[in-house]
């Protein structure tokens, strides 16, 4: 635990999403927890034509590793407006840099209410423990 | 006789070093309850001399196809194997290796099916194939089972051109997992274009057409693509005599989405049916849908560029995805498909296109000789490639009696699975069959 | 030795190597008989090469592979043990090879019996009223087993049942065939204590869901290698609340002759032939993996069955309620002809002394092993054990997969690493009863090199193997940019 890291101005989810926000806009992707966990990612399926809606707990993609599958789960409910092409071709970001160039999505909260139900770095780190 | 090569003494020595003094004192956590107190109910043990008198009685009371004449076809084709191809195949690190989940040890297995692999989409004109299936008819569901998607409900469409087998087989599973299948009928010995239309809507999963067709006869597929492919349903087409490959115009060219089908054909020896060797083959956008084990190629870890075969993107089978796979298949027919990849080698782009030449040129040539004895109809005016039905003047049965004494093995009656064909056989002629053979058949045509 | 370039890239044009019979009957243009838009415009491009690199060829793939005739193979939960050729010669007897699956049945009485005879013979092996021989493998035989349980609870007005119970420490197969079968897996604890599935998770499981469950998966001994004494009372738990029992046979290698699944209150088994009858494994397939029932549930049982009459050997259909064919034809003959051979090579004494011997062989390599890795569960186990790379990996980082690597080195393959999967750096270890005390001792000593390199020269294990023709593979290479057939062009460095 003691190399991975979680930022304390992103707020987590149970289900190791990190959120980004700024106004009414959250960035989505996944924790270095859960990037570690996957160990090398090769493949993420995406809502790559925008202009999608998503919603709180519900699956917005799909993400594999060399050994591992996993269902990515939106923290918070909107519209999607922007999606991070780059992991098409190089989905090896998110390991690299899960908090930046590993984001996944952009969307517009539609119920900003829900990003109570989420973590502060501290507790993540705390909820990590316990797992 | 027994392959333990450990001796009583042995044994003895290996208990005490380890604190036990007896077998039972090891069976102690079985309880008494379930101990099996006696011996089981078999017959005792035979020396290898003994064991090869046996077989070899046991094995002379089936009529074999070397023995007899056949014009036998029917979803299990004769095709010659080339000697070089046994004497390979059963090289024994190729016959005693397991799944090649440690690639380092290897690469002479990931290899040969990254070959095969890209064999069958030489011959079907696809973009990816996987390493193998249990057999055609288990490929097919397979297919089916990809197009159906997670989940497990849709409807289905299939000819009623395809093996008789294979839809029964194909039905069985539509009942556990719970998508439906509609079956669409022939006329003229293939399938109906406008039944088909009718058939296939919008929300389709799936269309499923065998070519050739269970009757020999080729089908339309120029005509029947649009018709498939007129909502979201996946084309599949089924093809259980690969030989046709070297002649028909390929799945890639006509448009099919994903082709299936059995090739234990190619290299395998026949063995009663099985093992078979199911194959399928894809567009790319199926990849990481395709059930199976995918060998791909890549580098070494280090740096250096070397070249090395792996089995890849594991996480679409079942050891990883456990309740949420889509197949459930482990074990498949590598050392087949093996041999079918040494075949294909052996008999290279030439022999390939010469395999088809002579099936089509010989059966046509019987055709043309049965057809011309009174009594004996083609069924159909469609066209066909290495096997025809024929309506014959007498019953099937009574045929079949005049076949067996005369030595010849084959055409398969019809009647039990297309009712109203009781008087049709399906004869099938590879290019295993000399002149000589399908004169003789001839005659004794006449002679009923 | 370097890897071999592929056969694509071999030969040269006009090169081949098999030919064919010449075409001896009149020829007509093809366009007469098939319409010209039905016709392939190009040759299929398979590769032009000659006989000679054809054998030299595969012959180079071979030297480049590892098989049970090469070395050990103490892979657990597959019974890689020694494969007899005797078998492989009456498999190719033309008597057997050489016969078509639709011949008139008076033709293939030989195969007709076969399929009886074996049949019989599982049957008092398993403690099951009949098999079939029809699926194609273990998974095949798993998922046959689920839709016969679930024809079995329709008849009974049970439809609704859509659970399957599954331990925790299950192979994959399992719960994708229940998936496959339309029902949903409901995981089972394992009892630390024990390594037995926990009952009182079964009981609150089987409680909670009184009306649903379907049935319970599992296999004895289990996978961590260990008999679970509990199995009668697991029977009676899962029958009292309506469920079926279905055994999975993979270790079965632990029970001829000891214990029978029929006897420990199982309704469906099914056998990996590829595993306990020592039919080859071929570098993935083929296997068999026939089903065993008892007697409520042989009417479903997919058709048709083999008989005996007056007239001899035939095959009989089953019953309106057979599920139908699970695979086209009758079974994978070739390798029932192999195991059928095999049973009759050992007999009654012979099977049980197979049994023995494995369970004496794992049990002396967890002895021997247990001064240097940490064994999950120490108590006596059966055909199989799991050791783990916890110490090591705690130590020095090694891993289970760093400990496979190296014994490649050796000359021996590794065991199964990763599985199952409550177990942490788990290898899985199951020697088979076909090897020698020396290779067992031997085995023992590298295991104990590899311990000491771990803790004084880690980076040797970590970066193994050395001594084979590739090192580790680029594996998130391979699936992020798949390249699953050459192209024309491909460049391939050697």
């Amino acid at each position: 635990m003691a190399n991975l890291n979680h930022p304390a101005d992103l707020k987590y989810s149970k289900t190791d999403e990190w959120v980004r926000i700024q106004g009414d806009q959250a960035t989505i992707g996944i924790t270095d927890y859960a990037q570690d966990q996957l160990g090398d990612i090769v493949y993420i399926e995406l809502p790559w034509d925008a202009a999608q809606e998503v919603s709180h707990e519900a699956k917005f993609g799909d993400i594999e590793s060399v050994k591992a599958t996993s269902e990515l789960l939106s923290p918070v409910s909107g519209e999607v407006v922007k999606v991070n092409e780059e992991l098409r071709d190089r989905p090896e970001l998110i390991n690299e840099n899960p908090y930046e160039d590993g984001w996944m999505l952009a969307v517009k909260m539609s119920n900003p209410a829900e990003l109570d139900n989420l973590m502060t770095a501290g507790e993540y780190e705390a909820y990590l423990q316990g797992r | 006789m027994t392959y333990i090569p450990n001796t009583p003494e042995d044994q003895q020595e290996m208990l005490q070093r380890i604190g036990f003094s007896s077998f039972e004192e090891l069976l102690s956590p079985v309880p008494e309850e379930v101990r099996l107190r006696r011996p089981l109910e078999l017959p005792p043990a035979l020396s290898e001399p003994d064991l090869k008198r046996l077989l070899n009685r046991m094995a002379s009371k089936n009529k074999n196809l070397d023995a007899a004449i056949s014009f036998l076809g029917a979803g299990t084709y004769d095709h010659a194997i080339p000697s070089v191809v046994p004497h390979l195949q059963r090289r024994s690190e190729f016959v005693t290796s397991y799944t090649p989940y440690q690639p380092e040890v290897s690469q002479g297995m990931l290899q040969a099916i990254y070959e095969f692999q890209t064999m069958i989409c030489q011959i079907t004109g696809l973009d990816i194939a996987n390493a193998s299936l249990y057999d055609g008819a288990t490929a097919l569901v397979e297919a089916v089972l990809l197009a159906v998607g997670p989940g497990g409900r849709g409807e289905v469409v299939i000819s009623q051109g395809v093996d008789p087998q294979y839809r029964r087989v194909l039905h069985t599973y539509a009942h556990a997992r719970g998508f439906s299948v509609k079956e669409v009928p022939t006329r003229d010995g293939v399938t109906s274009s406008e039944d088909l239309d009718q058939a296939v809507s919008a929300t389709t999963s799936a269309v499923v057409i065998q070519q050739p067709n269970f009757f020999g006869s080729v089908e339309d597929m120029h005509a029947i693509e649009p018709i498939a492919h007129k909502g979201k349903a996946v084309f599949i087409t089924n093809i259980t005599e690969p030989a046709s490959l070297g002649i028909l115009a390929p799945p890639g060219d006509y448009g099919a989405d994903i082709a299936v089908g059995e090739i234990m054909s190619f290299g395998n020896t026949m063995s009663y049916g099985g093992p078979a060797l199911g194959f399928m083959s894809a567009r790319s956008k199926y990849m990481r849908l395709m059930p199976g084990r995918l060998v791909g190629q890549t580098v070494e870890e280090s740096g250096s560029q070397q070249t090395g075969y792996v089995l890849t993107l594991q996480t679409r089978e079942q050891h990883i995805r456990r309740e949420r796979a889509t197949s459930n298949i482990c074990t498949n027919q590598s050392l087949l498909a093996v041999g079918a990849t040494i075949y294909m080698a052996a008999l290279g782009k030439q022999g390939f296109r010469e395999l088809g030449e002579l099936c089509l040129q010989k059966a046509h040539y019987a055709f043309r000789q049965i057809t011309a004895l009174p009594g004996y109809k083609a069924a159909f005016s469609s066209p066909f490639f290495d096997e025809f039905v024929i309506e014959v003047p007498v019953s099937t049965q009574a045929l079949q009696q005049h076949f067996e004494q005369a030595g010849i093995i084959g055409g398969y009656p019809l009647g039990e699975s297309y009712p109203g064909m009781e008087r049709c056989m399906l004869f099938c002629v590879t290019e295993t069959r000399t002149k000589q053979d399908i004169d003789y058949l001839v005659g004794v045509l006449k002679e009923v | 030795m370097s890897v071999e370039k592929l056969i694509f890239e071999k030969g040269a044009p006009g090169r081949r190597a098999a030919t064919m019979a010449a075409m001896d009957v009149p020829t007509e243009p093809e366009e007469s008989m098939i319409p010209a838009w039905m016709l392939r415009n190009e040759p299929a491009p398979l590769p032009e090469v000659s006989e000679i690199e054809v054998v030299r060829h595969y012959t180079h793939l071979s030297q480049r592979n590892f098989g049970v005739d090469t070395g050990f193979y103490p892979l657990g939960s597959c019974t890689m043990k020694y494969n007899p050729k005797l078998n492989e010669d009456m498999a190719a007897l033309p008597g057997f090879a050489r016969i078509h699956p639709l011949q008139p049945e008076n033709t293939v009485q030989g195969a007709i019996q076969l399929f009886y005879e074996l049949e019989r013979y599982l049957a008092e092996i398993a403690g099951m009223a009949r098999i079939t021989l029809q699926p194609s493998a273990g998974a095949h035989g798993e998922l046959t087993g689920l839709m016969l349980i679930k024809a079995y609870h329709e008849s009974q007005g049970q439809g609704h049942r859509n659970l399957v119970l599954i331990p925790d420490n299950a192979h994959g197969t399992n719960p994708a065939s229940a998936t496959l079968a339309d029902y949903k897996s409901v995981e089972v604890k394992t009892d630390p204590a024990t390594g037995g599935i926990e009952i009182s998770h079964l009981q609150a499981l089987l409680e909670s869901n009184a009306a649903n469950i379907a049935a319970i998966m599992m296999t004895n001994p289990n996978t961590l290698g260990l008999f679970d004494s509990k199995v009668l009372e697991i029977a009676r738990l899962v029958h009292e609340a309506g469920g079926q029992l279905y055994y999975d046979g993979a270790n079965a290698n632990a029970v001829l002759g000891i214990t029978r699944p029929g006897d420990m209150g199982f309704d469906v088994v099914h056998f990996n032939l590829h595993k306990t009858c020592s039919t080859p494994h071929g570098g993935g397939g083929p296997g068999a993996g026939p089903i065993g029932v008892k007697e409520h549930l042989v009417p479903f049982l997919p058709g048709p069955l083999p008989a005996k009459g007056d007239q001899g050997y035939y095959w009989q259909d089953q019953g309106p309620q057979s599920i139908g064919k699970v695979r086209a034809n009758k079974g994978n003959f070739g390798v029932l002809v192999r195991a059928y051979t095999y049973i009759r090579t050992y007999g009654p004494d012979g099977l049980l002394h197979v049994s023995q011997s494995a369970i004496l062989n794992a049990n002396y390599l967890k002895h021997e092993l247990a001064s240097d890795y940490t064994i999950a569960y120490p108590q006596t186990c059966q055909h199989e054990f799991v050791a783990t790379a916890e110490r090591q990996k705690e130590e020095s980082g090694v891993t289970a997969l760093d400990v496979a690597k190296r014994l490649l080195d050796f000359g021996m393959y590794a065991p199964t690493i990763y599985f199952p999967l409550i177990v942490h750096e788990a290898l899985m270890i199951e020697p088979t009863e076909t090897e020698t005390r020396e290779t067992l001792d031997y085995f023992v000593s590298v295991m104990k090199q590899i311990a000491e390199e771990a803790r004084t020269d880690p980076e040797v294990v970590k970066t193994a193997p050395h001594n084979t023709v590739v090192g580790r593979l680029d594996q998130a290479l391979a699936a992020r940019k798949p390249n699953l057939r050459w192209q024309p062009g491909q460049e391939v460095t050697h």
